[in-house]
């Protein structure tokens, strides 16, 4: 019979990550220092889902001259154009930023200006190809802004209660406060790189989020068994068993999340790149929040060994 | 774990089943699933696939998929408020002009409210009176006539001192104009789509003041924008030939009369009464014809259009009339005699196309706001194919890498994983089918992800036995122990993402939706291929080979 070929990873481990919690601590909060740093000195690289403006997606005949495009593009007086290749050659990436002031009259000249800009490619590069555009005005941007926001903020709400129904308060907060570790870091990453942030962005985050928390949740989950099991042990101790036991799992499952994700990033086209890259990012994270920041904050919340609770 | 009781076997096997079924209209091409017509594939079942119960619908792409524009229009709703306002201040006016009459100075809009001035302190009362029947219970229902509860359309307040009366529309009056306005926008912009043969257009209120278009295959978005601009409010008013217009369309119009722009470059500007004498609410038919060899719009009036017009026409020979459409003058014909049957012709200088376009515009009716596109997206098809191949490319290389992880990892238990990550996404696939939920480019990121965390639940599982037999347990124990054991933290793991899965929907538009779709299916097909499925085939395979050792 055949069973397990390979066994990556050595059974009862017994690492000592508790031991080196501080330094953890001190590594995790410079990450933090750093991202929120980065944020405040390049900001984030929003997409017009959240700053409003076009979007378009051009196939040219041949290479495409991104100077010509750009001055082309710029010179339409619909405000600064920003041109980058994407993917291909011949494949360019054209935006332009949201036109200033408000008002349904404002809106319709910014859905009027995609036309503008297509007549001006057109006319100027021949053989163009349109294949794919979007415009957004004020309004909508700065209500997916908001909705955005929301979501993130709702779902790490309803995260914490349920956390806090299934266990206790000491690992809702801990479980809290490793989600909000892993979501200013993977902002700390938009930051440094300038990728762009989007829509897709926030999905990628709250799925970063509910991969962290589901994570956290298997190691919570062992750590509350072992804490019944060994009444006697120190704590420090129950927790560091519970990691080793979970170690296993924890790195076989990111492994293979990672495994499908890398196929996306690597072939699954330019438009979902930034996304499968936050997604790569914000697992590694979340897995070594779970390790490493998740439960060790349980010996700072002085988790409540009394009780029964299931 | 090793018994399964034979209701649990069916639940399995059915659910197994089900999912097949509604994969496999997948991989047949949609011209042998439903009935070609005119080189269109309909919307008809043929074949095996028409019998009752029989699953025939394939995925639904998303429009970043399949190719196609999306778009967003906000209902000017001001316009509308405006335009009520005005109504009102003019039938506070006409009401208080009835006998006995009671001097006021011409009631008039200012800002959100009509302002009333009665001339006489005594009037007051008689005035205060009157102007109530202006206001109706809201939504006019029985109901609210009767029982008098219920919200009124108008609300009155008054300032005795000042000797005003003001006039406002109530907030229940105006959300029901505002509900009634969006669902006429819909129908009229359904019906101009409709006409113009684009298949398949999505047409569908969005929040409260915004109306959302989809046409699939259309990668042009600037004549959906057209057609849904034009307001396409006809009327037909009296021209004033007394007033001298200057070149820049200024000039002294006496009370009533106003300067409006021509599409005649000859006589750029004419003056007009702003009373119209016949609406175009009132036109029953439009169509596009020859006359002389030039195109015209022939069009027909109903019973009370044509007697407005019939009158109007015999009382004003020889002067002319412009029909107006959205405040341009299309044209100004002279009234040679009466026009009594109630049709008449437009020439407007059109080219057959514009004259159709104007005929669908007329035939749809006019929009009862004016619309502004607020949000557009379009992809081209041959982008949505490209992106189509990248992501499945991707969902079948990850597919395949995590098989054989798994393989390698799990050895026989791993071909378990595998059969029921293979069943985990043929239920995805049956579930989009089968729901008709759009799947989106995000929600192919969906699914790679889900591939990659269903296993999850196997590993935590199959740790726990590993762990479990090292315990001292026996194999049949052991497994007993995994699976029981690992039901906690399996359903905690996986009801926190799906919170993140349900938020991301509820908030989410479009493509990101379409990835909490996938992203929710998934979740729960992968609770179920973990805990039924494998287990299921675990305890076949157990009660076929009995092993004595497991030999994770």
């Amino acid at each position: 019979m055949a069973f397990g070929l390979v066994s990556l990873i050595p059974n009862d481990a017994g690492i000592p990550f508790i031991r080196g919690r501080l330094i953890a601590f001190a590594f995790s909060l410079l990450m933090i220092v750093g991202s929120l740093t980065a944020y405040a000195i390049n900001g984030i690289n929003f997409g017009i889902d959240f700053t409003g403006g076009i979007q378009m997606e051009i196939d040219t005949e041949g290479p495409a001259d991104l100077a010509q495009i750009r001055e082309i593009a710029g010179g339409l007086n619909l405000g600064a154009a920003d041109v980058q290749g994407f993917g291909e050659a011949d494949k360019v990436l054209i935006r332009l930023q949201a036109l200033e002031g408000e008002g349904l009259d404002v809106e319709a000249a910014q859905q009027q200006a995609r036309q503008t800009l297509q007549a001006a490619l057109e006319e100027q590069l021949p053989g163009v190809t349109i294949l794919a555009a979007d415009v957004l005005g004020a309004k909508v941007s700065g209500e997916l802004q908001i909705a955005g926001l929301t979501a993130v903020i709702v779902a790490l709400a309803l995260m914490l209660i349920y956390i806090w129904f299934r266990f206790e308060w000491q690992y809702s907060v801990g479980a809290v406060l490793a989600l909000v570790h892993d979501v200013i870091i993977t902002i700390g990453l938009f930051a440094v790189t300038q990728m762009e942030f989007n829509l897709s962005t926030v999905a990628a985050i709250l799925t970063i989020v509910g991969y962290s928390m589901n994570d956290t949740v298997v190691v919570y989950d062992r750590i509350r068994e072992n804490l019944r099991k060994f009444k006697k042990k120190e704590i420090g101790e129950v927790l560091n068993l519970s990691i080793n036991d979970t170690l296993s799992r924890t790195i076989l499952t990111s492994f293979t999340t990672l495994v499908a994700l890398f196929a996306l990033f690597a072939i699954g086209g330019p438009t979902l790149q930034g996304f499968s890259a936050a997604m790569i990012f914000g697992i590694v994270v979340g897995t070594y929040s779970s390790i490493f920041v998740a439960a060790p904050i349980l010996m700072i919340t002085k988790v409540n060994r009394e009780t029964s609770e299931d | 774990m090793l018994y399964f009781s034979p209701w649990k076997i069916f639940l399995i096997l059915a659910v197994v089943l089900l999912g097949v079924l509604f994969s496999i209209p997948n991989l047949v091409p949609a011209n042998e699933r439903f009935v070609v017509r005119n080189e269109q594939v309909t919307d008809e079942p043929r074949g095996i696939w028409a019998f009752p119960l029989v699953p025939h619908n394939s995925v639904n792409l998303g429009l970043d998929l399949r190719g196609g524009a999306h778009l967003v229009f906000e209902v000017n709703l001001d316009e509308v408020k405006e335009d009520r306002l005005e109504n009102l201040a003019e039938e506070a006016s006409v009401a208080l002009r009835q006998a006995p009459v009671i001097n006021v100075r011409r009631p008039s809009v200012v800002g959100e409210e009509v302002v009333v001035r009665v001339a006489r302190a005594e009037d007051m009362d008689a005035a205060w009176d009157r102007l109530q029947d202006l206001s109706q219970p809201v939504g006019n229902n029985a109901l609210a006539q009767q029982g008098g509860f219920g919200a009124q359309t108008v609300a009155f307040t008054r300032d005795d001192a000042e000797r005003i009366i003001r006039l406002t529309i109530t907030p229940e009056a105006l959300e029901e104009i505002q509900t009634r306005t969006v669902t006429q926008s819909i129908e009229v912009i359904r019906r101009r789509i409709d006409e113009t043969g684009l298949t398949e257009p999505t047409i569908a209120r969005q929040g409260d003041n915004r109306v959302l278009v989809q046409v699939p295959g259309e990668a042009n978005p600037q004549r959906i924008i057209e057609l849904v601009n034009t307001t396409a409010r006809m009327t037909f008013h009296l021209v004033d030939s007394t007033v001298t217009i200057d070149a820049s369309g200024q000039g002294r119009t006496p009370p009533g009369v106003e300067i409006m722009p021509t599409e005649n470059p000859g006589e750029p500007f004419l003056a007009v009464q702003r009373r119209a004498m016949v609406d175009g609410e009132n036109l029953t038919n439009a169509s596009a014809t020859a006359q002389n060899g030039q195109p015209v719009v022939q069009f027909q009036f109903d019973t009370a259009g044509a007697t407005a017009f019939g009158r109007a026409t015999s009382q004003n020979v020889g002067r002319r009339f412009a029909i107006v459409l959205d405040d341009v003058i299309i044209s100004a014909p002279r009234i040679r005699g009466p026009i009594l049957g109630g049709s008449g012709i437009i020439e407007g200088g059109f080219t057959y196309e514009s004259a159709n376009d104007l005929a669908i515009l007329l035939n749809a009716g006019a929009l009862p706001a004016s619309l502004t596109p607020v949000e557009q997206r379009t992809v081209t098809a041959g982008l949505g194919q490209d992106q189509i191949r990248a992501g499945t490319l991707a969902v079948i290389v990850g597919f395949l890498a995590v098989m054989i992880f798994m393989l390698a990892a799990y050895g026989v238990f791993g071909i378990f994983s595998n059969l029921a990550l293979l069943v985990n996404v043929t239920l995805i696939l049956g579930a989009l089918s089968g729901l008709q939920a759009s799947l989106t480019l995000p929600g192919i990121a969906g699914i790679i992800l889900t591939i990659g965390m269903a296993v999850d639940a196997n590993v935590l599982i199959y740790e726990r036995i590993r762990e479990e037999a090292r315990a001292g347990r026996s194999p049949a124990n052991a497994i007993e122990t995994g699976y029981s054991r690992a039901l906690s933290a399996i359903l905690d793991a996986n009801i926190t993402t799906f919170i993140a899965a349900a938020v991301l929907f509820m908030l989410g538009a479009g493509p990101v939706r379409g990835f909490a779709v996938t992203l929710g299916i998934g979740i729960i097909t992968s609770v179920f291929t973990a805990f039924l499925l494998s287990r299921f085939m675990v305890a076949i395979w157990f009660k076929a080979f009995k092993p004595q050792k497991l030999g994770f």
